[in-house]
């Protein structure tokens, strides 16, 4: 905001105060805060070159979670190329934990517990991550879109979002899983379509105070396109936050999709899924508990890798806003 | 009549937690009962640490590394817990630059007034320091009924709620007062009432008051004594009639040179560079990098403490005092219309431009001729922002016509043609958001042409030669934003508003967000621009006095509609319409103290 | 008169959401497969299926048994189940109390829990409790809740210690506190769950409070610290934290049917669960609607409490 006197007349005092506005606002301003406040910084980015990835990665949790993430990606895309069976192969009797040729034992229905758990994280990553950039290209878009309009438009969308955001996600994930069944790309779109809303109200709440800004106005005074603004010159300055969000919106939607697995409602039966392979080792904890803590400590790590890397840019961020406020 | 000495600073010196870095050192001022010293100081000297520090608070990040800040015998560096939450409130208390934000939100006025009697142990009970409460408000001018004061802070108005925070500072009758520029932010009028205020509040208690401020001539309508800082040292200390009469330091001169003045159409000049921030400051004089009578003496050891004149104790800290010539120079540039050319470059007629419900600018009609420069002045809420964006194309609710040479403009900027955009420009008042952050110099100077299809091989050249004008060297092409001081993002804001060549340039505020000299400085850089290329400028601004040095005629407008439209001599000596007459009134200026004494 | 309107207001968008959100449930459930089939098998005659159809009125238009159905939620006659013919509520009453007690319990632990810690760590920011406490509540926010469940069982229950049951027997008929011991790790999942969200919330509220200019002010009024900080930093604090707050009760309430799957606790989710499999679609409407109603409950109370707590909201700008 510009500082000095202000002459712009608040003409939305005339009546009712906003209400609607000023909650989101209050909901979305509090998950920015907390980005902002997130820790102290253990390094302030230089302002002049202002490269949030690069300089996340100089932060030691970045790059623990960078290196986490990698090795379970690993795990996931190698996995079954090195499993020394099928995730379908009977390799002994069921539940034990001392099987000739299956170092971790075998599982509910004597299948290789190490085969199933290297077979197990492609699906989950697969469809994690689509629904992600789906959420998140339409989300930034719509968030982008609507702080910029100022107007009837952005009340429209917003609206719009805050209803999609009332529905409970897993309900109708799973109502709708059993009514198609349980295919992949209605895993996406179910889960890309509920990470929409939540990408669009902080992609808005992050754009408003740069919409706000000076340079945007020359650029309008210049006369550029709508689209030229939005991405050339609002984009690349709210870039951090989204990366945050976005991250952590993966860390969720692995946690979602997993979960379905879980619950048995994102795969065919027997399939080799780390979510699944929770559920169906359950009973047979105290024998052999590899069946359950394998494929749960991998996802646990997977999810904490994901969180790591989001605190880390979160912080970076935040150094950077801290940097540019001290000017 | 010498009372008692109520704040007593001596060798102060408050450094930067981490690193020991002095942010201010040897600071050793004296204040009496009923006496007001005004501390000035640009942004980054370091006054507001000082003002904390007279109540034993320092920012997360400073620490106190030496020296004594007494109140009425009692050294509250030295104090804590218990004993320093009793003095503050009570000895000394404190007045916050912006009081929107230092009310708390959630509460109501009444009681944060309240809690700082009860706090301590004022009154017997309830009613007493309700009693007290009322007593208080109505020294302030603020209402007294119990509506009033069950409101919460935002339902105020920016200079009840300053008046508020007075109340509170006042409450329990200190002996010392730190304001720290508790008029910023404030209309016009509304700040000569809340100076009247203070006035009448210190000498009626016979409080001592520390007022921090960069606005001279507050200092000069307010305070009984000066203190100037620079760069966390304080250059120079006298009573205000001598310091404005015979400024010594080579700072202080420059101040006083770079004031813009109402009464006559003096060059203002201004001083490039910055003020060199905690860890960057030299060995010696950190003024010596910037003044123009520096010596190698001045660049090896900082100057002791001279009394340059007893009966004023007037002190300064400097190697060659008196040195630097008075700026006297009558311009003839601003005053009168060198090429002003009879057609009118720009013209608004009629128009009136508002948001959705409610019109703020009424029936405006006026003229701008080519090389003219007309000064649009009114105070917050006037409609001036809203009128010059309507002109810029960036606020498109607006009827009535604007004619740019013969050509109607459309409402919007983005529905008028190219040439019609380049041809009227804006520089905006924020420098800190009116570049894109991650654009280079050159690229945001260059936007304009490449919007104007020109050719790349030119373009470079083209932003060279505008960064040259706006004096500039050709290396801060590469430089980001943040890089960059105020003034010079200014300028390169100044340099991309001019790189198509623009009939017209619409300045907003654009020196309201900077230091006296760097404003000063940018000011006459505006003034040659404006001559060298023939521009029709209109410049927004609610600095009365900033008119003189720029403007050859002003349009005062109050409450959407042109109350006044002359030449800015005449309208600003001898004005025709009341609200003008009280405006001018409200006007701090410094006086003239010097009368026909020279140096 | 302006709090009544905003709360008015609320409301409306509340009910409509309700309402939207019902015609969702109706036309999923309704797509869900014919239950007939399932009933009676494949091989029942096509008569006996169209007579059991006419028998559950299934034969209308959707539209008419839309509003019959929503009628029916609002007078309180939830339906039939599928599965044996009993009425909806007897089937989940009493799956109704061990799920909202097991929310509560979770609430009632995760809610304060969070809130100090957040309002501790915000106050001795930096210090070590504060890095190891961040760290600790950063990678339980990350970790899905049927994760910490698991890990909560091998390590608490079956593997590594032995402390608590693995899975709640809780009979049918019996209030939930009568198996104490099974509820201790869904109770555990949940709170953690919750905790970490809460609490870095709180802690990031807190901080903006104590670096904002009016607490400055009060420091500098002389004021106890104990006033400080319950009279000026805490108040303002809490608004953007009871808004999480709520999102995380709503949050609670669509996660109880992981916790429950995974520990078998007796409650709506593991119906839930079940149900949808069956096409039992009147149960499966009663739950999601239920379940939904909380959630718009606690997100307008939320709304409601946040206008409360701040009065630039309440009141009109002058």
């Amino acid at each position: 905001m510009s500082e000095g006197p202000d002459d712009h007349v608040d003409v939305k005092d005339g009546g009712d105060v906003d209400d609607g506005a000023d909650l989101t606002d209050l909901a979305v301003m509090s998950d920015l805060v907390v980005m902002h406040t997130a820790g102290a910084d253990d390094e302030v980015v230089s302002p002049a070159n202002p490269g949030v990835v690069r300089a996340a990665l100089g932060l030691w949790r970045t790059r623990l979670g960078l290196a986490l993430v990698v090795a379970l990606v690993g795990v996931a895309v190698v996995g079954p190329w090195i499993a020394p069976y099928g995730p379908g192969e009977f390799v002994g009797t069921a539940n034990l934990r001392d099987v000739e040729g299956a170092s971790l034992g075998t599982d509910y229905f004597g299948q290789d517990v190490w085969s199933r758990f290297l077979y197990g994280g492609r699906s989950i990553l697969f469809l994690a991550s689509v629904s992600t950039l789906i959420g998140f290209v339409f989300g930034a878009a719509i968030g982008l879109v609507a702080a910029y309009d100022r107007g009837r438009l952005d009340d429209a969308l917003m609206r719009v979002m805050d209803v999609m955001l009332a529905f409970p996600q897993l309900l109708f994930a799973l109502v709708a899983l059993t009514t198609v069944g349980p295919k992949s790309w209605l895993i996406i779109v179910i889960v890309g379509v509920t990470t929409i809303p939540r990408i669009a109200r902080i992609t808005r709440g992050a754009t408003v105070p740069v919409v706000e800004r000076d340079f945007i106005g020359a650029a309008e005074a210049l006369g550029e396109s709508r689209f030229r603004i939005v991405t050339r010159e609002l984009l690349p300055n709210i870039i951090g936050p989204l990366l945050v969000e976005a991250n952590l919106r993966l860390t969720y939607s692995i946690g979602i999709i997993a979960g379905l697995g879980f619950l048995g409602f994102a795969t065919e039966r027997n399939a080799a899924d780390w979510g699944l392979m929770v559920q169906e080792n359950r009973v047979a904890l105290s024998v052999n508990p590899w069946g359950t803590a394998l494929p749960a400590i991998a996802i646990a790590l997977l999810t904490i890798g994901t969180g790591l890397i989001s605190d880390g840019l979160s912080r970076t961020v935040a150094g950077i806003d801290r940097g540019r406020a001290d000017a | 009549m010498t009372e008692p000495v109520a704040l007593s600073i001596r060798d102060l010196r408050l450094d930067v937690a981490q690193s020991g870095h002095d942010i201010v050192d040897e600071i050793t001022l004296e204040i009496r009962r009923g006496e007001v010293l005004g501390l000035v100081g640009e942004s980054g000297s370091g006054k507001t640490t000082v003002g904390l520090a007279v109540l034993g608070h320092a920012r997360k990040g400073v620490a106190v590394a030496a020296g004594s800040v007494t109140v009425e015998g009692a050294n509250v560096l030295e104090l804590s817990g218990k004993a320093l939450r009793h003095a503050r409130g009570l000895l000394v208390s404190y007045v916050p630059q912006d009081p929107g934000t230092a009310l708390n939100p959630a509460l109501r006025i009444d009681g944060q007034v309240l809690e700082v009697l009860r706090t301590h142990g004022f009154g017997d009970n309830d009613a007493g320091r309700r009693a007290r409460l009322v007593e208080v408000f109505s020294e302030v001018n603020l209402p007294t009924d119990r509506a009033f004061l069950r409101r919460y802070p935002h339902q105020l108005s920016g200079g009840q709620q300053q008046r508020v925070g007075l109340a509170m500072a006042f409450a329990a009758r200190p002996s010392v007062i730190v304001l720290d520029e508790p008029t910023t932010g404030l209309d016009v009028s509304t700040q000569a009432h809340v100076l009247e205020t203070i006035r009448a509040l210190a000498s009626l208690h016979g409080v001592a008051a520390l007022y921090v401020t960069h606005d001279l001539a507050v200092v000069a309508t307010l305070a009984d004594r000066v203190a100037v800082m620079y760069a966390g040292r304080i250059v120079e200390q006298a009573e205000t009639a001598e310091i404005f009469a015979r400024p010594a330091h080579p700072y202080t001169r420059y101040l006083v040179a770079a004031a813009p003045e109402m009464g006559s159409d003096q060059e203002l000049v201004g001083l490039d560079g910055r003020a060199p921030s905690p860890g960057a400051r030299p060995v010696g004089c950190t003024f010596a990098l910037r003044c123009e009578v520096a010596t190698a003496e001045c660049r090896e050891s900082f100057p002791a403490v001279e009394a340059v004149n007893r009966s004023s104790s007037h002190e300064v800290r400097c190697f060659h005092p008196f040195a630097v010539p008075e700026r006297t120079e009558r311009r003839g540039s601003a005053g009168s219309p060198l090429t002003r050319s009879p057609d009118a470059a720009l013209s608004v007629r009629s128009v009136t431009a508002g948001y959705s419900r409610l019109d703020v600018v009424h029936d405006v009609t006026f003229d701008i001729a080519r090389g003219e420069c007309v000064a649009l002045v009114g105070e917050s809420g006037s409609g001036k922002s809203t009128l010059s964006r309507s002109i810029g194309g960036l606020h498109h609710e607006w009827t009535g016509e604007i004619v740019l040479d013969d050509q109607h403009l459309a409402k919007s900027a983005r529905d008028r043609p190219v040439a019609q955009r380049l041809s009227i420009q804006y520089v905006f008042q924020n420098p800190y958001s009116s570049l894109h952050p991650r654009r280079s110099v050159a690229d945001s100077i260059a936007r304009p042409l490449a919007i104007a299809g020109a050719d790349k091989s030119d373009i470079r050249r083209q932003v060279d030669r505008m960064l040259d004008r706006v004096s500039l060297s050709s290396s801060y092409g590469n430089r980001y934003p943040d890089q960059l001081s105020g003034g010079e993002r200014q300028r390169v804001a100044i340099a991309r508003a001019l790189v198509s060549e623009p009939q017209v340039l619409i300045c907003d505020e654009v020196t309201s967000a900077l230091d006296v000299l760097v404003q000063a400085a940018t000011i006459e850089l505006l003034v040659d621009l404006q001559r060298d290329l023939g521009l029709a400028m209109l410049f927004v601004t609610h600095n009365l006095p900033l008119v003189r040095s720029i403007a050859q005629r002003v349009a005062v407008m109050s409450e959407g509609r042109i109350v006044e439209l002359g030449t800015a001599a005449a309208t600003l000596t001898n004005p025709q319409e009341e609200y003008t007459l009280r405006l001018l009134a409200d006007t701090p200026r410094i006086p003239d103290f010097a009368g026909d004494a020279t140096v | 008169m302006g709090i009544l309107k905003l709360i008015i207001r609320r409301l409306v968008l509340g009910v409509v959401t309700l309402i939207i959100v019902s015609i969702a449930v109706f036309a999923l459930t309704n797509v869900l497969g014919d239950p007939v089939t399932r009933m009676l098998g494949r091989g029942a005659l096509p008569d006996v299926v169209a007579a059991r159809r006419a028998e559950l009125g299934l034969d209308r238009p959707i539209t008419t048994r839309y509003v019959e159905w929503v009628k029916g939620l609002v007078t309180g006659d939830y339906g039939v189940s599928y599965a044996n013919g009993t009425p909806v509520w007897d089937v989940v009453a009493d799956r109704i109390n061990n799920s909202l007690f097991l929310m509560a319990m979770a609430a009632a632990i995760s809610i304060p829990l969070s809130l100090f810690l957040g309002a501790f760590t915000a106050l001795r920011r930096d210090g070590l409790f504060d890095r190891v406490m961040s760290n600790q509540l950063l990678v339980l926010a990350a970790m899905p809740e049927f994760v910490v469940g698991a890990l909560l069982t091998v390590v608490l229950a079956t593997n590594i210690w032995h402390v608590v049951p693995s899975v709640s027997r809780i009979r049918p008929g019996e209030p939930p506190w009568s198996d104490f011991d099974g509820m201790i790790l869904p109770v555990l999942t949940l709170a953690l769950a919750v905790t970490p969200h809460v609490g870095r919330t709180m802690r990031a509220a807190m901080i903006e409070v104590l670096e904002s200019d009016y607490v400055e002010m009060a420091r500098l009024k002389g004021l106890p610290e104990r006033a400080v900080l319950w009279r000026h930093a805490f108040p303002n604090a809490l608004g953007p934290t009871l808004q999480v707050i709520a999102l995380n009760i709503a949050y609670l309430a669509g996660g109880v049917v992981i916790v429950e799957s995974l520990f078998n606790f007796r409650g709506i989710g593991i119906a839930l669960r079940d149900a949808i499999p069956e096409a039992n679609a009147p149960v499966v409407q009663f739950i999601a609607m239920f379940i939904a109603t909380i959630y718009v409950i606690s997100n307008l109370f939320a709304d409601v409490i946040t206008i409360i707590v701040t009065p630039r909201l309440r009141t009109r700008l002058s």
